[in-house]
Order: structure tokens, then sequence, then C-alpha cells
């Protein structure tokens, strides 16, 4: 068993509270460091196209999971984010600042889209929201001069300092850089005044208000950020796919977004980020499995969404709190073993809950 | 009570939707350092006054006065910069945060650092963290709530629930603090605490106190002035004894 032994309040509230948690961040750490030095070139391609889902799954995270803002079109911010970067870069900007700019312009996207969203919410706002990603992907057909239209365009290799940062094995450093960094920002953005903020919106808007929350300001900000760290994951994803075209960047990579956020577990980065690493390798763990399947079903097209569907249900039937949640439990397990007891997280009877004064 | 100033102002204030006058010409005054007991059968108006005061609704009609300050067309969210707080008949509690976060909330007002300071988590900005700690940890002391400081709001009991609410009011540190319906809910015991509560507030913490009750028990006890409300006027105001025995106020209660 471990205990909370804390003598003063900033042990209580810092990232890193025991020397056991130093230890195993320390260690996976060191084992995602050195996956390029041992893994095959194609491994070292995927899990850089995961740690890119990770970035994105924590923007979607920001807006649904912690200000409690559904979006069914953050595919379009990854493809501002993607087009703003390629396009950048074409026009002579160094990829180190392309970069930040790239997310910045998906940013702003995210404010326009937010003034108008925050007058609406829950179902409407998917409306909106799935409204916004079918203009997105129209206009980015259409607008042939900085697109390249449906025809696509050439992402040129990343260079930094005179070096090609190109390579998959090189390029996943670069992935896992953008993806340590969003996530410390988060993580250090969320146990702070703004976090509790964008918890506070989610969970009751009318004590936002009573406590000063500036309720419609917190959600637009929370829009803007969620889109530039998406856009952010946009700019990555474009060096990964080499060669844009709208149909990259549909609705079905929005809602494989909305089902990372969910599966892995509503207002948590941890979730974020397993939920990213289960969905997208769902396609690869499908068709491994496809060699053991009865032909008849293995032949079946549209297994994969499929699998996703089933998994999406089995999780918000059996575990609402998603993986973020089974992994609490399970630390729990193990940190009181054996005093461990299952109705700990036993969910408790809802009291009265209000619809009035939104 | 004997400063006669006032703190708190309504001056004809009206609040119609519609063709339906929830309050149709009210005008109270709260002075400062009392516990002011606002009563009233159902639909008399005591929860759309206290929406009106904390700019849920928009007053119809009439003047609100805060400190001298009309606050009637002020934005919602300024309301609690002004050093007015409030809890809710219905608990609106983070349900998903802890005990902790949800005090932590309540000192939203006194700031939180920069965004570029909470995103680097600079040393100032962890010194600041650690001064809005100590002040909640206070209340939890005062409101006997450590044993719930870590635990999620969606576990806990109602008694407790309508505690931590109460906590996170006091947290922002006001100068008036409105109580809908605080003892609703509440079984014999915890009400009893709540009027020490109340009485500590007032006196200890030097926090205006206005409470919307039905517990004629505990507005005897702790309030200095009742204030009878029905159909959105003022019905009497004086002791809880005098609205008690006033003839219009049975009346009203009574439905004769």
């Amino acid at each position: 068993m471990r205990y909370d032994y804390h003598t003063r309040y900033r042990h209580g509230f810092a990232l890193l509270r025991h020397r056991s948690d130093w230890i195993a961040y320390g260690l996976l750490a060191l084992v995602l460091l050195a996956i390029p030095l041992f893994a095959s070139t194609y491994l070292v391609g995927e899990l850089g196209y995961v740690l890119i889902l990770c970035v994105a799954s924590m923007g979607l995270m920001v807006l649904t999971g912690f200000t409690g803002q559904v979006s069914l079109g953050h595919a379009s911010f990854v493809a501002i984010g993607a087009y703003a970067h390629a396009w950048l870069m074409a026009q002579g900007v160094p990829f180190a600042l392309s970069m930040p700019l790239a997310g910045l312009i998906a940013a702003a996207a995210g404010l326009v889209v937010g003034i108008p969203a925050i007058r609406v919410s829950g179902l409407y706002l998917a409306m909106v929201t799935l409204a916004f990603a079918i203009v997105v992907e129209q206009i980015i057909g259409m607008w042939r001069g900085v697109t390249g239209g449906f025809m696509g365009m050439l992402v040129e290799t990343p260079r930094l300092m005179g070096y090609s940062l190109g390579a998959p094995r090189v390029f996943y450093y670069v992935c896992l850089f953008v993806a340590a960094l969003v996530l410390l920002a988060l993580a250090n953005l969320m146990r702070s005044g703004i976090g509790r903020a964008f918890t506070g919106v989610r969970d009751s808007e009318a004590a936002a208000f009573s406590l000063g929350i500036e309720v419609n300001r917190v959600k637009i900000y929370a829009f803007g950020l969620s889109a530039g760290i998406t856009g952010l994951a946009g700019a990555l994803m474009a060096h990964h796919i080499g060669y844009l075209t709208p149909d990259a960047f549909t609705l079905l990579l929005s809602l494989d977004l909305v089902l990372m956020v969910v599966i892995g577990g509503i207002g948590s980065l941890r979730g974020a980020i397993l939920g990213a690493v289960l969905i997208s390798l769902l396609p690869n763990a499908v068709s491994a499995l496809k060699a053991l399947l009865p032909e008849s079903v293995a032949r079946q097209s549209g297994l994969e969404i499929f699998v996703a569907g089933l998994v999406l249900a089995l999780f918000v039937l059996f575990e609402p709190t998603g993986l973020n949640g089974r992994w609490l439990k399970l630390r729990l397990l193990v940190e009181t073993f054996p005093l461990y007891r299952r109705d700990t997280f036993r969910r408790q009877k809802a009291y009265m809950k209000s619809e009035r004064n939104r | 009570m004997t400063a006669r100033d006032t703190l708190l102002e309504l001056d004809q204030v009206a609040l119609h939707f519609g063709g339906l006058a929830a309050i149709s010409d009210l005008s109270m005054t709260v002075h400062p350092g009392e516990v002011l007991a606002v009563i009233g059968p159902n639909g008399a108006g005591k929860t759309s006054m206290l929406n009106l005061v904390t700019r849920v609704f928009d007053a119809t009609r009439g003047r609100i006065l805060f400190k001298g300050q009309d606050i009637a067309a002020l934005p919602r969210a300024r309301i609690a910069h002004l050093g007015i707080a409030r809890t809710f008949q219905n608990i609106e509690l983070f349900d998903a945060a802890s005990v902790l976060d949800n005090l932590l909330l309540g000192r939203h007002r006194f700031g939180a650092g920069a965004w570029w300071q909470q995103v680097l988590r600079t040393s100032a900005l962890t010194r600041a963290e650690e001064a809005h700690r100590e002040k909640v940890e206070e209340i939890i002391e005062f409101l006997e709530l450590s044993a719930w400081r870590n635990a999620r709001v969606a576990g806990l009991p109602y008694g407790v629930r309508k505690i931590v609410e109460l906590g996170r009011a006091l947290c922002s540190e006001p100068d008036v603090l409105f109580l809908d319906e605080p003892a609703s809910g509440l079984n014999p015991e915890e009400t009893r605490d709540l009027a020490f509560w109340i009485d500590d507030i007032r006196s200890d913490l030097g926090i205006t106190v206005v409470m919307i009750e039905h517990d004629m028990a505990l507005v005897g006890a702790v309030a200095d002035r009742v204030i009878c409300m029905a159909q959105g006027r003022v019905l009497a105001q004086g002791t809880a004894a005098q609205v008690q025995a006033h003839p219009d106020v049975i009346a009203a209660y009574l439905g004769t």
C-alpha cells in the first residue's frame, strides 16, 4: 500500500506525487525515446501517427471532456492546421515557425466557430460543428489557388537548421516532442484556474455564473484552445500524409476523435491518450484478426467500423468512465492490495438535478 | 443591530414573464451585519427576488442598489466580483470535481494568474495556488469538511453537498451571502449545525446573510429580521414572532 503524506500544499497538487510515479513515467519516457532504435520503420511511422492522434485527441478533450461542449467537426481543425502549415511552408516560412502559426490559424478558426456556437448546446452544437466541418471540406475543395483543390497539394519536407526531419525515425521524435509539450502544457493548465473554470462551465453554468466565471467567454476560449491544439496535430499530420487532399479530413476522422475522447474517458488527459492509442491501433488489430476469422466474415467490408462501433457500445454500457476509469481502478487495486473495495467506484444515486437557470 | 445603513436595496422592482408577474412591486433593504430571513408561501417570488439580485433574470422595472451602485443592468458574471455570493435551492455543485476543486472555484474572483503563468506553472503561480488553498482549508476547517476534502461531489450524501455549496460561496469571501433554502433536505442535527454556522458566518466572518427558508424553527433561531413575501410583494416584516403573528401572513399561508 502507499499513502498520501504531504506536508506542503504544493506536494498535494504536484503532477508526479510519488517516487513510484517518477519511476513509472521515467521508464515510459525512456521506452518512447528508445523505440526508433530497434523498431521497424513501418512500426515507427505508425507510432508517430498514434502520437499525432494523441495530440488531436487531447485537443478535443479540452473542449468535450473538460468544458462539456460537443464537437462533431474537429477534423476540420485538423484540416485547417494541415493546409495552413503546408501553405506557409510552400511560401518559404521555416518549419519551426510554421508549426505554431498553423496552430494559431486553427485557433482563430476555432474562435470564429465558438462565437456562434456558444448560443447553442448539446445536440444543436453537434449540428453546428458538423455543418462547419462540411463547409470547410467544401472550401478546401474549391479554393484551388491555396489548397490545390481536389487534386491535392504536396507537403514539403520539414527542415530544421538545414537538417531534414522527413525520415520516419526522425519525424517520430518531432511528434513525440510536440505531444509531450502539449500534454505538459494542458496538464498544467487543467490543474490551474483556467482548467477549473472549464470544468465549472461543464458541470453547472448557473453556479459558474454565480462565482463570477464569464461562461460565454470561457466557452469561446475553450473552442480556440481546442482548435489550436488540434490544428497543431494537423500540421504534423500534413507531414505524415505527405500529400494533402480534402478526403483525408472527412467526418470519419471527426467521429474517430469523438470515439477516442469518449472511450478514453471524459475529462482526463490520460484518457485522451489511451483512447487515441486504442482507436488508432484498432484497424491494425482488426486486420491481424482477419487472418483468424472465417473467410466469409473476413471479406466483409466495413469490419473496422463495425468493431469500432462495438467497442464504443461496450464501453458506454460497461465502463462509462472509459479507459481512464479502468486505469484508476486497476491502480487503486494495486495500491491498496489486499484491501481493495469494489464499491469505492460504485456510482452513487444522482440527486436532484435542475436544468433551470442554465 | 443598531446600524441602519443599507447594504442592498431593492426599489420598486418588478419581474414579469410575459403576462405573468412573478414580482409585482417589491421594495426591501438589507442592512450590513444582519441575518435576514425571507419567508413566504410557494410562488411568492422569493427565489425570483434572489435571481434578480444575482442577475439571472432581468428586472422588468425598478432599481437594485448594492452599496449605492445600481446593479440591475450588470452582466451576470460581474455580480460575484462585487461581493455577492449565493447557494441554490437544488444544489448546483460541480459534480465531477472533488470537494477541493469546488471550493477552489469559489476563489475564482480573486484571479488565478495569467494564462502563460498557468501553462508554465511558474513559481509565482504555485505560491498563489497555495494561498488560495490555505483560504480553502480555513473554510474546510470552519465547516468540518476535512473528511470529504478529496471526495468527488457526485458520491457525497445530500446533507454534505449542501454544506459544500455553502463552503464554496464562503470561499469567495462575499459581503452578502444569499442562501436559498439552506435547510431543505437536512435532518434535525444538520439543521442545528447550520444554525450555528449561520450565526458564526455573520458574527465571526462578518458576512451579511439573507436566507430564504421555510423552517420557522431555524428562522426563529438565527434571523434578526424576517420579511414575509406573498404574490411578489412584501407582506410583512419585523422579528420572527411579529411576522408569524401578523394577520396578513396567516391569511397568506392559510389561503383565507
